[in-house]
């Protein structure tokens, strides 16, 4: 009779997969494990121990040891230990240590599947047919990388000691993207898994000592945050990455501000899913589906705010509200279902929280009548529709299967309407018209752009955000950068390099009358300004000649320079070959100038001439050297996916401050404010403090030179002071300084509140007038940053 | 598009109304658009994010079998092998397993036979006593490059003959050549000529190069009052595929939205095996809803999907992988 009921109302029914193999790895471990240290299962010295659950029905799958910080400490010991071999091993060994995991991962695939499902919530489908299989193609990936490193990446090695702290929303993915990479470019590392989710790591580590990995290689400590904090805070610890809250990043990023440790962060986000008029609507609502309802909505770059054009809002909700009512949720191992669990009841409570504000502030709540188990966290997907920006659940990330949706009128307003958010991760782009989707996708803040579908990844494209999403990449070219180091790094002095001093002191001038009293004044949008504080301060040489006055420079003045700078759209608009024609102009004009900047520098310096003419010869040729690269410097196709062309194409930051390196008063300008602008920022420098009038005399160069107003700004006067004002600048976008340690770790640290990007040199000193460490790719890889294009095809 | 009976957004009309057809609306044509790549990735995942085993795998392959129109197009057909084809119609599937899943009782049949012009009064000896209905492919089945007037003849002429659905073929270069109410206009004419028959529309997809070709020559074709739509002749290089059915249906569902008619879904030619029935099952389920999961609104084309649906039945009645010569043949 069962069949005939079922043959009536053609239901579905249970389809559920089999626990079985995960129940019997568990109980192998006898449910209890250890932590994975120096190729050894160590049981944790703080003979503590907690539960992993299944938040599909709260069963308790295994207890998991709470790492302590004399746990972190053995597991550094042992990655730092196993360093050097793991580095002499070499780009073909490491290769094939790579190959033998993503071959383990995939011979396991349905065990780590399973697995994953039971520990996280997330549906089987899910891990079955996204996650594992991105997780071994991570790793075949970066088997390759492996093996190129030695001819591809030969001016870069191994940062060292790795720490990596991953989320628990894709834990065994989350753990491939951090460790293939690091391992492919010779780091050992320490990793911490989230508590929620430690299972598929621990099953990992069983699998890299299966393939024989040297001990210490790869150590998986398991705990909470305190145990993360240990690693955070290790000294021996040379990198952190870390998959997470933009909140707890920001902690991790004052915490290593100033300790030379390199750091990617990927936070959190609030990403837009922008709906054209002439979009496929039906094609919309199944992207909106993978977009938001993928893994519950408990997705870094979910598409949780849907920007529709007004024309046709109201069929897309009533097309998103027909689908919804299609749902399955229920248990994640069961094959017939489109949700599964919440991760936890602490994330559950914090979905229902915002929801509940989402409704007290007016907007309105459609939630399907699809059954939701009670036994487990589970939660319904949810649309909010009539959602001001201002609303809490338009602003906030919610992290869970959440939608909020609005409309826009036009495409700028649709920009308009993406950016405002203090997030930058993701974007969604639905229309038939390449012209529009090519037209927005650039002009979207975001690491990652989508059109006509979301949530595509790929271990040959990078991934990542800008602005309080974090920053730095995974996967892909331009990911590696984030585990190596320039060899060339080794070379930085500890000291300032200076020129050799002129035997006696160097005179301007032996006029007898005197000269004309000159005033330098600041720089800003294209005009020169006197200091807002009407201070200057007397200039002089090493020796104590006077040289003159520059103005004091004060946080008004910066203001005013931040704001000139972002009024001036016309310099990043300009592709690289116009950028080149100014350059080679300054540069042009630099030449007939030249004999007055080498009596400046002589003066300034007290050097002989001919070395400060020597100066502004190289300042030039490095000029020539960014002007050449401003239309090279470009991006990649690249190979992902099937009927996809991604795009990996460099964008500049934004609006960048450089403070200039002290020494090196010409050249130093030079090297540091030309990469950004060939990169298509707008600078605000500030020049060298004790020998500024360079930049001010550099300033009359840029005004013959067809430099847009508000390009290069110029603002004069203490250092330090000034970093502070343009580091606490929330409209800043990025912040370079090449200095001593304390601004260094001032700026990495208050750069912390909006997450500009940072490149400071903690007292490690280049000498400028070598161009292998005065210039180079990597100026033009900070003053930029890639975003991925995704753009599928067929008609 | 008109809106004909709106209310409120959605019509109610009885459950079987017949798509009368509405006025011609080219501005809705024009601004159709399918997303091919989008369209293709909800067809991959259909049969991943959906599964039905063990009694519902049995219920649901049971149901296929009531929408299947059971059939032969061959140059060597003859009146002895349509005559085993009705015979099989009427008893798709042994009597012991159908008694082992207590479903003996039901008159399970298939949804139809489908044969050409010249054996219809066999099929129509050989069904005699049974409820199955005759299709018939007509104008010129598989190309349809005859006089209009020929065509309409034919169409006449089987309808005379006995046969209930008429499956004809659209002109593809009047899709082609974007000509749209040309389309329309033959379309109309064919209704007509169907009268009492149901009309099923083959887009021929395999022919018509692009999905946005697919959705509005089946838009055109439903205004024209087309009763089904239908993907292929089964003779095209390419025939049914999920991604050709997921545009047609999302075609249906919107007609139904703005008209409140139901017309029914016809993928044909390649569904040879249980497993692609039940995803096409699913995408109906999904996409269309349950009303449509019958063989009044949905029919799949087939000659050999009926002999594997059979041995996967008998695998869940025994537990053991079956044979095809356990089950009598067509």
């Amino acid at each position: 009779m069962k069949i005939k009921k079922i043959f009536e109302t053609m239901e579905y029914g249970p389809a559920p997969e089999s626990p079985k193999a995960a129940l019997n790895w568990l109980e192998k471990h006898n449910n209890k494990f250890g932590y994975y240290c120096n190729g050894k299962w160590e049981q944790p010295s703080t003979k503590k121990y907690f539960n992993s659950i299944n938040p599909s029905n709260k069963n308790v799958l295994a207890e998991i040891s709470h790492a302590g910080e004399k746990d972190v400490n053995k597991a550094v010991k042992a990655a730092k230990k196993a360093l050097p071999k793991w580095v002499k091993l070499g780009s073909h060994g490491r290769a094939r240590y790579l190959y033998a995991l993503a071959r383990q991962i995939q011979k396991h695939s349905r065990l780590f599947a399973v697995l994953e499902s039971m520990d996280n919530g997330k549906s089987i489908r899910e891990t079955r047919d996204i996650d594992i299989p991105l997780v071994a193609r991570h790793f075949y990936h970066h088997a390759g990388w492996a093996q190129l490193m030695d001819t591809e990446l030969k001016d870069y090695k191994e940062v060292g000691v790795v720490g990596q702290i991953i989320p628990w929303n894709f834990p065994l993915l989350m753990l491939a993207w951090k460790i293939a990479p690091a391992l492919a470019m010779g780091n050992t590392l320490v990793l911490k898994p989230a508590e929620f989710t430690s299972l598929t790591a621990l099953l990992f580590a069983e699998i890299c000592d299966q393939v024989g990995l040297p001990a210490g290689v790869v150590n998986i400590v398991t705990g909470f945050g305190d145990t993360g904090a240990a690693i955070v805070n290790h000294p021996d610890i040379d990198k952190i990455a870390f998959t997470g809250s933009t909140e707890v990043g920001r902690i991790i990023r004052k915490a290593t501000a100033g300790s030379g440790k390199k750091l990617s962060l990927e936070l959190g986000g609030k990403s837009p899913f922008i709906v054209f008029e002439d979009a496929d609507l039906d094609s919309v609502v199944e992207g909106i589906v993978n977009a938001i309802w993928f893994n519950q909505g408990q997705v870094c770059c979910a598409g949780s705010r849907l920007l529709v054009q007004e024309g046709v809002a109201e069929k897309l909700y009533r097309k998103i509200k027909a689908r919804m009512e299609h749902f399955r949720i229920g248990d994640s191992l069961d094959k017939c279902i489109d949700m599964g669990a919440i991760v936890d009841e602490s994330q559950l409570k914090t979905i229902s929280n915002l929801v509940q504000k989402g409704i007290d502030e007016g907007g309105e709540i459609y939630q399907p009548k699809c059954p939701c188990p009670t036994e487990g966290y589970f939660y319904p997907p949810t649309l909010f529709t009539n959602i001001s920006p201002s609303a809490t659940i338009a602003q906030q990330e919610i992290f869970g299967p959440v939608l909020v949706a609005m409309t826009f009128r036009t495409h700028a307003e649709a920009i308009k309407l993406a950016n405002n958010t203090r997030y930058g991760l993701a974007a969604s782009i639905w229309t038939d018209n390449i012209n529009m989707a090519l037209e927005v996708a650039p002009k979207v803040k975001a690491g990652v752009v989508w059109v006509n579908c979301t949530n595509v990844f790929d271990a040959a494209a990078g991934f990542g955000g800008c602005r309080e999403s974090g920053f730095g990449r995974e996967g892909g070219r331009e990911g590696l950068h984030e585990y190596t180091i320039p060899r060339i790094n080794d070379s930085f002095g500890k000291k300032p390099f200076q020129l050799p001093v002129a035997k006696k002191v160097v005179e301007l001038t032996n006029n007898t009358i005197p000269s004309i009293d000159r005033t330098a004044k600041m720089y800003i949008g294209g005009k020169q300004c006197r200091p807002d504080g009407g201070y200057s301060n007397r200039i002089y040489s090493p020796t104590g000649q006077y040289i003159g006055e520059a103005s004091a420079g004060n946080r008004k003045d910066i203001r005013n320079a931040v704001e000139a700078a972002h009024a001036n759209g016309s310099w990043g608009a300009k592709p690289g070959h116009a950028r080149a024609q100014v350059l080679y102009y300054i540069a042009e004009n630099m030449e007939s100038r030249k004999h007055e900047l080498a009596l400046r520098i002589a003066a300034s310096l007290n050097v002989e001439i001919d070395v400060a003419t020597e100066e502004v010869e190289l300042s030039i040729e490095r000029i020539y050297y960014y002007a050449a690269l401003a239309d090279k410097y470009d991006g990649r196709v690249h190979n992902t996916v099937a009927g996809n062309i991604t795009i990996a194409m460099p964008e500049s930051i934004g609006v960048m401050a450089v403070i200039c390196p002290d020494e090196a008063p010409l050249l130093g300008f030079v090297s540091a404010v030309i990469p950004a602008i060939t990169m298509g920022n707008n600078v605000v420098v500030v020049p060298s403090e004790t020998s500024p009038l360079l930049a001010t005399d550099f300033y009359q160069i840029l005004e013959t030179s067809d430099v847009p107003a508000g390009t290069i700004n110029i603002v004069t006067g203490n250092q330090a002071e000034l970093a502070e004002v343009l580091a606490k600048h929330d409209d800043v976008d990025g912040i370079w300084y090449f200095g001593g340690n304390k601004v260094s770790k001032m700026i990495e640290h208050t750069s912390a509140e909006n997450m500009k990007r940072t490149w400071v040199s903690n007292g490690k000193y280049r000498n400028w007038y070598n161009h292998e460490q005065g210039q180079g790719e990597e100026f033009l890889r900070r003053a930029s940053d890639i975003k991925n294009i995704w753009v599928p095809y067929g008609e | 598009m008109q809106k004909i009976k709106k209310n409120n957004g959605i019509t109610e009309t009885s459950e079987m109304e017949r798509n009368d057809g509405i006025p011609f609306d080219i501005n809705y044509i024009k601004g159709l658009r399918v997303n091919k790549s989008a369209v293709e990735r909800r067809a991959a995942t259909i049969g991943k994010r959906r599964s039905v085993k063990k009694e519902w795998q049995a219920a649901w392959l049971l149901r296929a079998v009531t929408c299947i129109d059971l059939t032969t197009l061959s140059g060597d057909d003859t009146p002895s092998n349509v005559q085993r084809l009705c015979a099989k119609a009427q008893n798709p599937v042994r009597h012991e397993l159908l008694k082992a899943m207590g479903m003996h009782k039901m008159g399970i049949t298939t949804g139809a036979v489908c044969v050409y012009h010249n054996l219809i009064s066999d099929a129509k000896k050989a069904l005699k006593g049974s409820n199955i209905p005759i299709a018939a492919v007509s104008t010129a089945f598989p190309a349809g490059l005859i006089p209009l007037t020929e065509r309409l003849k034919q169409i006449e002429l089987s309808v005379a003959a006995g046969a209930m659905e008429i499956d004809i073929v659209i002109h593809r270069q009047q899709v082609l050549t974007g000509d749209w109410e040309g389309l329309y206009n033959e379309m109309k004419l064919m209704r007509k000529a169907c009268g009492p028959a149901h009309m099923k529309t083959i887009l021929a997809t395999g022919e018509l190069s692009t999905l946005t070709n697919v959705a509005k020559a089946s838009h055109v074709c439903m205004m024209a009052g087309a009763d089904f739509i239908k993907t292929s002749t089964g003779k095209e290089k390419i025939n049914a595929t999920l991604p050709v059915s997921l545009t047609m249906i999302r075609a249906i569902r919107d007609y139904y939205e703005y008209t409140g008619y139901k017309v029914g879904f016809k993928p044909a030619g390649g569904i040879g095996k249980a497993k692609q029935a039940l995803s096409w099952l699913m995408l109906i389920k999904e996409e269309l809803g349950d009303e449509w999961l019958n063989n009044e609104l949905f029919r799949f084309g087939a000659s050999s999907l009926l002999g594997d649906i059979e041995r996967q039945l008998e695998h869940f009645v025994t537990g053991r992988y079956s044979a095809a010569y356990r089950h009598p043949s067509s």
